[in-house]
């Protein structure tokens, strides 16, 4: 009994993935489209997709590859080539904490320690549920008000272990376990 | 008789970070149920004193009332006291914006709009002398834009500080490349907006509050050199500046400030953002085309310089955002005026940006000259938490570390060259005396080990071995032996690197073995 509920599940999981694989498909050749005329299209191409799906996955590498004529290799060198990229799913959030010197001034090294440690997760994990990914970005140009953090359009300065407190209680939906 | 109020309230990312929307909100709220005053809200962006923000500012006959800093829960006690009339009793007023000694002791050219216009009207724009400079430009000869900007002394803003006029001249001058591909030849300008420095926001503030005068810098730049392409190289960082330049460019292409018939001049210029993906060394000239091309950020040799073969092997204007947006100013203003401003080689105004441990940190826009200790005590007001500061880094993560015994040095590039140091972007970060400076040394390293495109050797092996090396002398492993190591590996990694990642990495490291040896014991 318990292997047949498994072999339905699984058998049913894979169509469903089969038709999720497929839109993601059409979604990353409609990006290819819109870009394929640009002057070196590859950069905005990554991001339109990375915006849309939250990452790049194996699928749009192979699938650009063939259709801007460069080799798999290329396209994935380019991919892991800069930070901003990411080859897995990623949180909800991505909450960056600035790691630079002037961050670093006014106390940026204990707010990273803090951000880790009040999450339970490094650098490019992420958290269990799902909604948070911290990563590690050196300067946001907010220098004058150090130390700062973003989650997407959202910049914060001067931020204390309170503000990055009240900052996560807004992000979560469910309360987060420290592992 | 009615009166119009004009309300101003801040959008630039640091003024955002501080709360400027919430507050802006709240106005927006309280002024739907009273708005007894005719008060309109206008964003702008802002002033550059990021101690005083989010700083609003009110319209009166005698000038701009400011006050500031607002939080959200001081929009009733401040529309009780009246301030939108002009009052100036409420505690947080801070009187005349322009009175604002920090503002007023300032010599603002490439940011003398910066926090008065809303960063998106074109109206405000034209209203404050723009485009007065491509109007003029558009009358000279190609050649004539160059001389002109050879005659301003203007150098590159963006830290090498290469005369942009001979540059141009070299653009101006250089044959088109072969076609490549399905790319047609043609001259292009690209602006370099991946302001990655830590200790750095100027081209930040100069996009969010002030993006006409880059895309006016960027049309002449054009004009100049027969260049009808132009692409912004915008680092992912700055998500705001995105928006208001994406907005901005819109709003010149419906104006006819860009596109095929700029001013019905019969000359073409186009312009586009393009957005990084963190990566530290684009903001290399060479990486940063590469990457424009779709490619990996890896830096090229030079020769053949960008002006001879640049984006995609055509002749390529590279410049600085800050660069660019001064070229407006000096075609408005005439190169004579410009050059007024400054000293020795290093003529016209820089602007410094005040980061870090400071108690008035934010833009300081003054004429070369000034003293490195002026800034920090006379505008910086000294430490942010009243500890004595101890040292300063100049020129951001690729600078010196500056002990106080050279704090009295002129801010010009050859001023601060001569002390083994680098005026770059103009960034100052000021650390306190808790800073442990063997911890940034190896910070310095470490960056480089993150950030190399890993093109030459010294740069990418010579960083990681940097960073055990002074794990072992702070570990007190073999100490005399490993700092002996560290200085020869210091050496090699500046003069045996492709470019100036791996080139000057070494120097605060160096600087801080040479002026903070007791961090090192």
């Amino acid at each position: 009994m318990k292997r047949s509920s498994n072999a339905t599940s699984s058998g049913s999981l894979s169509l469903e993935k089969m038709a999720a694989n497929s839109a993601q498909l059409s979604l990353i050749n409609t990006h290819i489209d819109n870009n394929e005329h640009r002057l070196g299209p590859l950069l905005p191409l990554l991001h339109d997709i990375q915006n849309e799906i939250g990452y790049i996955p194996d699928m749009a590498i192979s699938e650009i590859s063939k259709r801007l004529n460069l080799s798999r290799a290329e396209v994935h060198g380019v991919v892991s080539f800069y930070h901003h990229f990411s080859t897995k799913p990623r949180g909800r959030h991505i909450v960056e904490v600035c790691c630079a010197e002037s961050c670093q001034a006014l106390g940026g090294r204990e707010l990273q320690q803090y951000a880790k440690d009040k999450l339970g997760l490094d650098w490019y994990q992420t958290s269990k549920d799902g909604e948070i990914t911290l990563e590690p970005v050196y300067c946001l140009g907010n220098c004058a008000c150090s130390p700062a953090v973003r989650v997407g359009m959202q910049m914060l300065g001067r931020v204390d272990n309170d503000d990055f407190d009240e900052l996560i209680d807004a992000l979560t939906t469910v309360p987060l376990t420290l592992i | 008789m009615s009166k119009y109020h004009k309300l101003y309230i801040p959008r630039d990312s640091s003024s955002l970070s501080l709360g400027a929307e919430k507050v802006a909100v709240a106005f927006q709220l309280a002024l739907q149920s009273t708005n007894t005053h005719n008060t309109t809200i206008v964003r702008n962006g802002s002033r550059g004193l990021y101690w005083l923000e989010p700083m609003i500012e009110v319209d009166t006959p005698e000038g701009r009332i400011a006050f500031g800093p607002v939080k959200a829960r001081d929009v009733d006690s401040l529309i009780a006291h009246g301030a939108l009339e002009g009052k100036r009793t409420h505690p947080l007023c801070l009187g005349l914006t322009e009175e604002i000694p920090y503002l007023k002791k300032q010599q603002r050219l490439t940011f003398a709009r910066a926090g008065i216009v809303d960063p998106v009207s074109l109206d405000d724009y034209l209203a404050t002398d723009g485009y007065k400079g491509l109007k003029r430009a558009l009358k000279m000869t190609g050649q004539m834009i160059v001389d002109e900007v050879k005659e301003s002394g203007l150098r590159g803003r963006g830290g090498a500080a290469f005369p942009t006029g001979i540059k141009w001249q070299t653009v101006l001058d250089a044959q088109l490349g072969k076609e490549q591909g399905a790319k047609s030849s043609q001259k292009y300008i690209v602006c370099n907006a991946d302001e990655g420095d830590s200790g750095t926001f100027a081209d930040r503030l100069q996009m969010e509050a002030d993006p006409f005068g880059l895309i006016e810098g960027m049309t002449i730049a054009g004009l100049a050199v027969g260049a009808t392409e132009g692409f912004i190289y915008l680092r992912e960082e700055y998500p705001h500046a995105h928006e208001i330049l994406n907005q901005a460019i819109s709003i010149a292409e419906q104006n006819n400030y860009l596109g095929d018939n700029v001013l019905s001049s019969g000359q073409a210029f186009n312009l586009e953002v393009r957005l990084g993906a963190k990566a530290y060394i684009c903001g290399e000239e060479t990486a940063m085309l590469e990457s424009l091309e779709g490619k990996r950020g890896m830096v090229r040799p030079k020769p053949p310089l960008p002006a001879l073969e640049g984006f995609f092997g055509q002749p390529t204007v590279v410049n600085n955002v800050l660069s660019l947006s001064t070229i407006a100013i000096i075609l408005a203003r005439g190169a004579d005026f410009y050059k007024k401003f400054g000293m020795g080689r290093s003529l016209g105004t820089m602007p410094f940006q005040l980061a870090g441990n400071l108690k008035y940190a934010g833009l300081v826009e003054i004429a070369f000259g000034i003293t490195l200790r002026e800034l920090l005590f006379d505008f910086g007001g000294g430490s942010l938490n009243g500890r004595p500061l101890r040292a300063v880094q100049a020129g951001g993560p690729l600078g010196a570390y500056l002990p106080e015994l050279q704090w009295d040095v002129q801010m010009d590039y050859e001023a601060l060259a001569a002390l083994g140091g680098v005026l770059g972007h103009g960034g100052i970060v000021a650390f306190d005396d808790k800073v442990d400076m063997s911890e940034q040394a190896r910070f310095s390293m470490e960056f480089c080990v993150v950030e190399s495109c890993g093109k030459c050797t010294p740069c990418r092996i010579g960083s990681t071995r940097g960073v055990e090396v002074i794990d072992n002398i702070r570990a007190g492993v073999d100490r005399d032996n490993n700092i002996e190591l560290l200085e020869e590996l210091c050496e090699t990694m500046v003069d045996g690197s492709l470019c100036a990642m791996g080139g000057m990495t070494p120097f605060p490291v160096q600087s801080a073995l040479k002026h903070f040896a007791e961090d090192f014991s």
